[in-house]
């Protein structure tokens, strides 16, 4: 894709629903985030009322809180546990169909929904673990056709980070604030409505129909000062090197066994995360007999079935498991894919019931001391 | 797009009762042009589906030169094995495959070859033995190891006792426990290696089997000054994809299914050994 050249433009807050008819009327499924169940979640949008308008959210290890932010904003909150894995990477998922007959089976597979989705909103985390999932899914000799279909048909609305949580590093990582790839069109937020730039030419088209003015150099400087201070507000950081030689180097380090005694095994790090892309196929047969289907499910390295083999489970201690999740996530990923799989969204130190987090446990492990 | 995860239908031609909780499927493709381009490497295997229950790896025991039957020797241990010991002849279920990357049968020729297989574990390497016999002039010395834990778990005698025939080839046998009947070594397959005929620095070698044998196995070759490079195992993992997409067979940055199940010993440095992946 052409890098498009354009004059960034300026869209009140009153005319983001003019956005979202575009995408609509160009026969976009459009996905958003909302609030529900106390946090933000992404799911179908028909009408911008639906954003989390005038949220913000306090984010801790093992805490998330949604609050009101005293101002009325669409995207001055950082990411909840959720956004964009589960529109491509589906947490359940049929694969195939077997019909039974007299000692004869037919095998069929089941069509993915192809949709066209529109996304609102998708952080450059989120769209840094979405290349991650590219390279898995699509690039290596065996490409996942259900994923391929709905990536194909994609279109992303991203918004730089101007409020990152506590629990935010992704400028470490070097994938955020700032959207730089992947999308469409980007928004930066200012308190009266939103710089726009497009990405792809399917970005410009859309733009071209928007009612926007170019943007003003005041604007233009007041969001780059935004996504500026957006970075430096992170306290957390993960050293952005290749950490797998650190790590394997430190199999036996006590600090493995002092994270298990705090670890409950439960899993949220993995489901939250965005780059993690385990799961478990099994079958559900149909009440009468003649149809069995076979699904995919995320799972997770923290599951006791995750390692069984012929009646062994091979990592039945939690110390073992956390091990092979630190030790592929911030080391074995450069080997498979050439970076780390950590993108720096947080959302396992929030999400994490005790409050482990990676950053301080990866340092100890790696340097001796907490980051 | 074709959906690497589609199994298709294939027919068991035969069901042997190998020994107690062991046996082997012989299929066939229904459909025959999939059977016609069907062709597998000694090492690969398959994905067997039962209906209803689900899929499970196994490696492929048959001649990669015969065309029309793919042998599956499995032992029911699990959901999906015991249930699957249960078809008969006649009965049809799910196949996909070949995966994975085989014995490096091509880098082998003109050197002599020492196979050590512990248990079931001969399965994957009776393919690479029936290769090595067709073109029996390609290779140096043959040299058969298979280790058992009680005598009566071993099978296929006719097949070492036909091995034994061939030129230039040493079958040595061994029971951790024996039986009054057992005319081979009773204790552990490396008790026999002084009895072994290969140039240390002309050989490779193929283990298969439980990963503390095939630890030891490689230790002792590598004191023998075989080059780690030259010692190759076959992994084994949870897999439920085949494809490298379900995470469950990773170790460190391989994913068994597809980066092996066949490793050399230095592309299994530095984990090989350590518990927990």
């Amino acid at each position: 894709m052409s890098a498009t050249s354009h004059s960034p433009v300026f869209l009140h807050h009153n005319d983001l629903q003019q956005l979202l008819q575009i995408l609509q009327h160009d026969g976009y499924t459009c996905i958003g985030p909302q609030v529900r169940d106390g946090v933000i979640h992404y799911d179908h949008i028909d009408t911008v009322e639906q954003l989390p308008r005038g949220y913000g959210q306090h984010q801790q290890p093992g805490h998330y809180q949604l609050e009101p932010a005293g101002h009325d904003r669409y995207f001055a909150w950082a990411n909840g546990p959720q956004a964009l894995k589960p529109w491509l990477f589906s947490p359940r998922e049929a694969l195939w169909q077997c019909q039974a007959g007299e000692d004869k089976l037919a095998f069929e597979q089941v069509a993915a929904e192809d949709d066209p989705l529109a996304v609102f909103g998708v952080r450059a985390c989120d769209i840094a673990a979405l290349y991650l999932h590219d390279k898995h899914f699509l690039q290596q000799t065996h490409r996942d056709p259900g994923y391929r279909s709905r990536r194909q048909n994609l279109l992303l609305v991203a918004v730089n980070c101007s409020h990152p949580a506590e629990t935010c590093f992704c400028a470490s990582t070097g994938d955020g604030p700032e959207v730089h790839y992947g999308h469409d069109l980007v928004l930066s937020e200012l308190s009266e409505g939103f710089i726009v730039q497009a990405h792809t030419e399917k970005g410009l088209s859309i733009l071209a129909r928007l009612p926007a003015e170019t943007a003003s150099q005041s604007r233009i400087a007041a969001a780059q000062a935004s996504s500026r201070a957006a970075a430096e507000q992170q306290g957390r950081r993960l050293p952005s090197q290749d950490l797998q030689a650190a790590l394997f180097a430190n199999l036996d380090h006590p600090r493995w066994e002092d994270i298990a005694r705090r670890c409950l095994s439960c899993g949220n790090c993995t489901s939250v995360c965005p780059t993690c892309f385990c799961h478990r196929e099994f079958d559900e047969p149909s009440l009468d007999g003649q149809t069995s289907t076979h699904y995919r499910q995320w799972d997770s390295c923290f599951n006791q079935g995750h390692s069984y083999i012929h009646g062994i489970t091979l990592r039945a201690e939690t110390r073992l498991r956390y091990r092979q999740w630190l030790t592929h996530k911030l080391g074995s990923w450069h080997q498979q894919y050439g970076r780390s799989g950590c993108v720096g969204c947080g959302r396992c130190i929030s999400w994490c019931p005790v409050g482990i987090d990676l950053t301080a446990e990866a340092s100890l492990i790696c340097t001796g001391s907490e980051a | 797009m074709n959906s690497p995860y589609l199994p298709q239908e294939a027919r068991i031609i035969e069901r042997i009762e190998e020994s107690p909780g062991l046996f082997t499927l012989r299929l066939h493709f229904t459909e025959p042009k999939r059977q016609e381009a069907y062709h597998f490497e000694p090492g690969q295997f398959n994905m067997l589906y039962l209906y209803g229950v689900g899929e499970i790896p196994i490696s492929i025991v048959s001649d990669p030169k015969d065309e029309h039957i793919i042998d599956h020797t499995i032992r029911a241990v699990g959901r999906v094995s015991q249930a699957m010991s249960r078809l008969k002849t006649g009965q049809s279920i799910g196949l996909r495959g070949p995966f994975g990357r085989g014995w490096p049968l091509q880098t082998a020729e003109g050197r002599d070859v020492v196979v050590v297989t512990g248990g079931l574990g001969c399965a994957p390497v009776v393919s690479v033995i029936n290769y090595i016999q067709h073109r029996r002039e390609r290779f140096g010395k043959l040299n058969i190891v298979q280790g058992v834990k009680h005598s009566s778990d071993f099978i296929w005698k006719e097949r070492y006792d036909h091995w034994r025939q061939m030129p230039d080839t040493t079958v040595l046998l061994a029971a951790d426990r024996g039986d009054p009947i057992w005319p081979w070594h009773v204790g552990r397959v490396t008790d026999l290696f002084d009895q072994l005929d290969f140039d240390p620095a002309n050989v490779s070698v193929m283990l298969c089997g439980p990963e503390g044998m095939m630890h030891v196995v490689a230790r002792q070759m590598l004191e023998r000054n075989v080059n780690e490079n030259e010692i190759w195992l076959s992994m084994e993992r949870n897999m439920q994809c085949a494809v490298g997409h379900c995470g469950h067979c990773q170790y460190g940055a391989h994913f068994i299914c597809k980066n092996g199940p066949v490793f050399s010993y230095a592309e299994l440095q530095p984990l090989f050994g350590q518990p927990g992946f």
